[in-house]
């Protein structure tokens, strides 16, 4: 008799993500991170790959930007920024939208919008 | 894909004036005209993410009562849009509508302002999916017909009624691969977004 058959898929993420495997309820696909000043000795090759995104650049990326550029599941992604914000590389420069979308906050969007028509 | 260090691709940061992001999704059956709307809107160049999901395949029969697994990959196309003066980051993100990605989509909508579902007049039953995943989820959204030239139109009462849809939810024509008219389906989608908001809280005043 063999023990239940451990499920590569979710092996998969937990060990490219250093262990962590739960993602920051403010983490999102949408959520804009800039670089921190850490040291990156000592990081997993996926989050030093995350690093070097942002090496000698003026600006953020979202989770989404940094899954597309690395070719790696967003969520897996989410989970690889939760940890380096945890650890103090990254920071968040801004709040995501968060559950109750503010009236302010789609006010912004309409006018936005609008104004590119 | 070669992963050497010096390979990494080119990315186009999000300028550090913005100190917000937004996002909306856009939804809707098989080539519907998603990616098309999101890269007729983007300020940059859309790009693709993809999350493989793992899941039981239906309708195997197997003795030994493990139930066969099965991976498909969900590709994802987003775009993005800067406003209020650089502050603000607003993300489109195409979700396929397919019921079996309901866990994905827990994911990819939390947090969304809305969702803006594009539907096709020769398969309005390929929404359905995707109607209904919204309803689960909790994501407000409004309805735009992506016209396709050899596409039969309806009035707007018919397609309400194949489309089940309430009342209030606001209904378009748009055509995806116009700037402008994609455009005015986001804005239909934002002005509903607001008065909602906007209701809710007159209710929740004393
Ligand atoms: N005539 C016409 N063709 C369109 C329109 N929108 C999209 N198309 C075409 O329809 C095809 C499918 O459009 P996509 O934007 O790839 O659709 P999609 O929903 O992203 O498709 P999947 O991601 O494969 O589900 C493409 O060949 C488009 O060029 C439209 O408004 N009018
Ligand atoms: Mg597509």
């Amino acid at each position: 008799m063999t023990g239940p058959r451990r499920d590569p898929d979710m092996v998969r993420p937990y060990v490219r993500t250093g262990g962590q495997v739960r993602a920051r309820d403010d983490v999102r696909p949408e959520s804009v991170v800039v670089a921190a000043n850490a040291p990156t000795e000592g990081l997993s090759p996926d989050a030093r790959r995350v690093m070097r995104l942002f090496a000698g650049a003026g600006g953020g990326l979202a989770v989404a930007d940094i899954a597309a550029a690395l070719e790696l599941p967003p969520s897996t992604v989410r989970i690889l920024v939760s940890s380096l914000m945890d650890s103090g590389h990254l920071a968040a420069p801004v709040a995501a939208a968060g559950h109750q979308p503010d009236f302010d906050l789609l006010q912004e969007v309409l006018r936005g919008l609008r104004s590119m028509v | 894909m070669d992963s050497a260090p010096w390979s990494d691709p080119p990315v186009t940061y999000v300028p550090s004036t913005v100190t917000r992001s937004a996002k909306i999704v856009v939804a809707g059956g098989f080539g519907v005209g998603k990616t098309t709307l999101i890269g007729s809107v983007s300020e940059v160049k859309p790009l693709r993410m993809e999350e493989p999901i793992t899941q039981a395949s239906v309708g195997v029969d197997d003795l030994r009562g493990t139930p066969e697994k099965t991976t498909t990959t969900v590709a994802m196309d987003f775009g993005r849009i800067h406003m209020a003066g650089g502050r603000l980051a607003l993300y489109l993100f195409g979700l396929p509508g397919q019921a079996r990605f309901q866990p994905l989509w827990e994911d990819l909508t939390e947090g969304a302002l809305g969702c803006l579902v594009l539907a096709d007049t020769r398969d309005l039953d390929a929404s359905h999916d995707a109607l209904g995943l919204l309803e689960t989820c909790g994501v407000p959204y409004a309805v735009a017909i992506n016209a396709f030239p050899d596409a039969p139109s309806y009035p707007e009462a018919e397609l309400r009624e194949a489309l089940a849809l309430d009342p209030g939810t606001p209904l378009t024509v748009c055509d995806a691969r116009d700037r402008t008219s994609s455009l005015h389906a986001l804005i239909t989608l934002t002005e509903y977004l607001s008065e909602r908001r906007s209701a809710a809280l007159l209710e929740s005043r004393p």
